[in-house]
């Protein structure tokens, strides 16, 4: 399989702070690809800069045999890369429905089309029975459904998730598994996720690559990740390891 | 296309609104001239009030210079006119254009430099106050001392010229603002009004989803400007003198979006229930003061101000949420 | 022209400059610490110069010597509104308050139309057609010492957020709001004073403006725009900006109106504004901000 997405040697700093420190991977087309590591490991700036929120220091991002770095993220969504934050941005005064059709008419003028699209996804995301209420009065973990469903109706080829699961309870968790296994599955869609919920990533994902100060410090399977020594003692913890 | 215009509105929504038309239709016949005038104004802050709204409620960019537009259609015309014998008609797309480039350069600089919510505010009333002291000083549209149309004396109607009498002002008025209604109505159920939301609501989410905002937000301006600038051809026409100091003034930017902003802004309704409202309680104000026997130039403004604060401290949504509510009524389905 | 003339006009535009800083520090020391754009700023600069107005014309007192007192007055009505209006509105969007504060300038300019009237009003007070010889300069009396008092207001203001405790417990509030409420800090009520204090720098500066120029109601809104372009231009949330802008501004203005038409002299400011809300728009001396 060919690589949708690739990341070669990119790096950005801030200032004085190296944030993101010469990190190199690539995620195959249809897989599921987890992004983990302590806090200010350079998780969500390297998302940011997939995403096109600012451009890298050095390095290149490819998108389908594309170039992407640099571009602006309206760009970069067009060509099908959707995104959410990990502090979630709904449209407060939009209803459920209304925000995602935003998101469907990417690639759908009539309103018609893109209300069916919207629709479609908030079934998938278990949203439809709420799509009149307005999106400031969701609970959390709804918006963060609301996020997804949203970037999803822009019909992404790859789908960056940034933290998804934060703040969802055990069974709330499994269900956004068990949806994005299915998204997966079904439409072969690829996903890139940055997580801290371990019991998510070492179901979902295919791949996955550890993040320490900015810097790429393992890379490989999840069964195999879990149990590297630096892994553990960065970030893990010896009771995680099964 | 009419069904689809009037899908998701309710039936009591629709039936008042039937009746609010045919009430305004029939007006000229009710009403006496001075109401009459008094409803012309109502329209025309209904009117412009919803041309500011389409920036502001709709795409959320603050203008405080909207008076620079009225201007720029005013004068076009009324330059066209007196200069050239260009009915205003005709003149209207020119009006249009000229305002449509003032508002795409105000646009272009200020997004292209990311100068957004007060700053650009701030840059809308710059550029209106430059418009104020410049044409004070443009000779050929009478600079400070005015630019006056030829009134004569008209045994009928000329609704090419638009010389006539209050009636057939009113009804241009009142045909303009229900096209106004029309076209706020289209544009919010197309994904231009969509995207305008959602630049509203988080400019940032709204390019993750593949948003080009600058784009969006220049529509907003320049459709705008567009439509302020018709205001701007009755306004010559019907007033039949311009000042710079008058039609630019702040004032004028600030009357325009006290309707929308009391009435609600980014609704469809907000702007017509705010003029009348305002207008309409206002010139209330004044008969009792004259009967009072104060009189008291600046008594409206102060009513303005604090109609304005009681709004925006108690009802910030603005009015016609609160009333839709009462009502029973909502607005059609976005 | 002689470069006499350049010369009077430069210095008589720095002078006035200075009172226009010190009207355009209070809106900086505002918007610095508690976030709000003032609109009703030149506003209130009108009801201080009214005020000297009546004192002049009812008592005699010069405005001067009335420095204190208007700005004792203003310094009230600013904490009054911070505590009483604006307050509430802290976590409101931002075109909320903006408009909040049109609304007030839209009262205080009509209050004072009903009142005053719309003739232009002024003071002459004993000294206001003297003035200094040196050199080649003819300086008005009134202009240096309204441009010294400017200075002096200014310089105790530097002090009291330097030195003073509750100076620096309101520059944490403008550092980090959470941080203040962390250690204990009233911030709603260092936000009111805060405002008084900007309130009373205007107060300040009107009481000197009157024995420079002609008073309006129609002034205020004019005066706010200049206070914002002084601001915008110098640095928003920086002081010495402002005063920089100040002098920036009236020595424009003084060059603009000898050059042009003096009615044109606004248009320059604006094209100024322009520039800078363009290419720098924070400023010569301030920070980037988000907005």
């Amino acid at each position: 399989m060919t690589a949708l997405l690739t990341v070669d040697a990119v790096s950005k700093r801030f200032r004085g702070l190296l944030a993101v420190d010469k990190v190199s991977f690539r995620v195959e087309e249809g897989g599921i690809f987890a992004v983990i590591g302590p806090n200010g490991a350079g998780k969500t700036t390297l998302f940011n800069m997939i995403a096109g929120m600012f451009a890298p220091d050095e390095g290149a991002i490819v998108f389908a045999g594309e170039r992407i770095d640099g571009l602006a993220p309206d760009a970069i969504c067009r060509r099908g890369v959707g995104r959410t934050f990990q502090l979630v941005r709904p449209f407060p005064a939009l209803s459920v429905e209304d925000n995602v059709v935003v998101g469907a008419m990417l690639h759908r003028r009539d309103l018609a089309a893109a209300r069916r699209r919207a629709d479609e996804v908030l079934r998938r995301l278990d949203l439809f029975g709420k799509r009149e209420q307005p999106a400031s009065a969701l609970t959390l973990p709804d918006r963060k459904r609301l996020e997804v469903a949203r970037a999803l109706a822009t019909d992404p080829k790859v789908l960056l998730l940034d933290e998804v699961m934060a703040g969802l309870r055990p069974a709330e968790t499994d269900r956004m598994v068990s949806i994005l296994r299915e998204l997966n599955a079904e439409t072969g869609l690829t996903i890139l996720l940055i997580e801290h919920v371990m019991r998510a990533v070492m179901v979902l994902a295919g791949q996955v690559l550890v993040l320490h100060h900015g810097a790429a410090i393992a890379e490989g399977v999840p069964a195999a990740v879990v149990r590297e020594p630096a892994v553990v003692q960065s970030y893990l913890g010896a009771e995680a390891v099964d | 296309m009419v069904k689809r215009l009037l899908e998701g509105a309710s039936r009591r929504g629709l039936a008042l609104l039937a009746l609010l038309l045919i009430a305004l239709l029939a007006a000229p016949w009710l009403a006496d001239d001075y109401v009459l005038t008094v409803l012309i104004i109502i329209l025309y802050f209904a009117y412009t009030g919803q041309a500011w709204n389409v920036m502001m409620g709709f795409a959320g960019q603050l203008s405080l210079g909207h008076a620079l537009y009225v201007g720029l259609g005013a004068y076009t015309t009324a330059a066209l006119y007196v200069h050239f014998g260009i009915g205003p008609w005709a003149g209207l797309p020119v009006a249009v254009a000229v305002a449509v480039a003032a508002g795409a350069v105000i646009g272009f600089l200020a997004f292209r430099f990311g100068v957004g919510g007060v700053y650009f505010a701030i840059l809308t009333i710059a550029f209106a106050e430059f418009a104020r002291i410049g044409f004070d000083h443009f000779r050929w549209v009478g600079g400070s001392s005015g630019f006056f149309l030829p009134v004569a004396n008209y045994t009928s109607n000329d609704l090419w010229n638009l010389r006539g009498d209050p009636t057939m002002f009113y009804y241009v008025m009142l045909a303009l603002t229900v096209a106004a209604f029309v076209l706020c109505h289209v544009l919010l159920r197309s994904r231009v009004g969509y995207y305008w939301q959602a630049i509203r609501e988080d400019e940032i989410a709204a390019r993750s989803l593949g948003i080009d905002t600058f784009r969006y937000k220049m529509y907003a301006v320049v459709i705008s400007a567009g439509m302020t600038a018709v205001a701007g051809v009755f306004f010559a026409f019907y007033y039949n003198n311009l000042f710079p100091e008058q039609v630019f003034h702040i004032s004028r930017s600030i009357e325009l979006i006290l309707g929308p902003i009391i009435g609600g802004i980014g609704t469809l309704f907000g702007p017509i229930i705010g003029a009348f409202l305002l207008t309409g309680l206002s010139e209330i104000m004044q008969e009792l003061l004259t009967m009072l026997g104060l009189d008291a130039p600046g008594a409206k403004q102060v009513f303005y101000g604090a109609c304005l604060l009681v709004v925006v401290m108690v009802l910030p949504d603005g009015i016609w949420p609160w009333l839709a509510r009462r009502l029973g009524v909502t607005e059609p389905k976005r | 022209m002689a470069a006499a003339i350049y010369l009077n006009v430069a210095v008589s535009g720095v002078l006035t400059g200075l009172v226009y800083g010190l009207m355009a520090l209070g809106l900086s020391v505002i918007f610095g610490v508690v976030r709000v754009v003032n609109f009703a700023h030149g506003e209130m600069m009108t009801i201080a110069m009214y005020l000297a107005i009546v004192l002049f014309g009812a008592f005699g007192l010069d405005p001067l010597a009335m420095l204190v007192p208007i700005a004792g007055v203003l310094f009230a009505l600013g904490y009054a509104m911070q505590a009483g209006i604006i307050n509430p509105f802290i976590n409101r969007p931002e075109h909320s308050q903006f408009i909040l504060l049109v609304a007030i300038a839209l009262i205080i300019v009509n209050v004072l139309l009903i009142v005053f009237g719309p003739d232009a009003r002024n003071v002459q007070t004993a000294y206001a057609f003297d003035s200094f010889l040196l050199g080649p300069l003819i300086v008005d009396a009134t202009k240096v010492y309204a441009g010294g008092a400017s200075l002096i207001v200014a310089g105790a203001l530097f002090a009291f957020f330097r030195f003073a405790p509750v100076g620096k417990a309101i520059r944490a509030c403008a550092d980090n709001y959470t941080g203040a409420l962390v250690v204990g800090l009233d911030v709603k009520r260092l936000y009111a004073l805060t405002f008084g204090i900007g309130a009373a720098c205007v107060g300040a500066a009107g009481a000197m403006l009157v024995l420079l120029f002609d008073v309006t109601p129609a002034l205020g809104p004019a005066l706010t725009l200049l206070a914002f372009i002084i601001v915008i231009t110098g640095g928003l949330g920086s002081m010495p900006g402002a005063l920089i802008g100040g002098v920036l501004i009236g020595l424009t203005e003084a060059m603009a109106g000898l050059l042009f038409t003096p009615s044109a002299k606004s248009m320059f400011s604006f094209g100024l504004l322009v520039l800078v809300l363009l290419f720098r728009p924070q400023g010569i001396l301030g920070k980037r901000l988000s907005w």
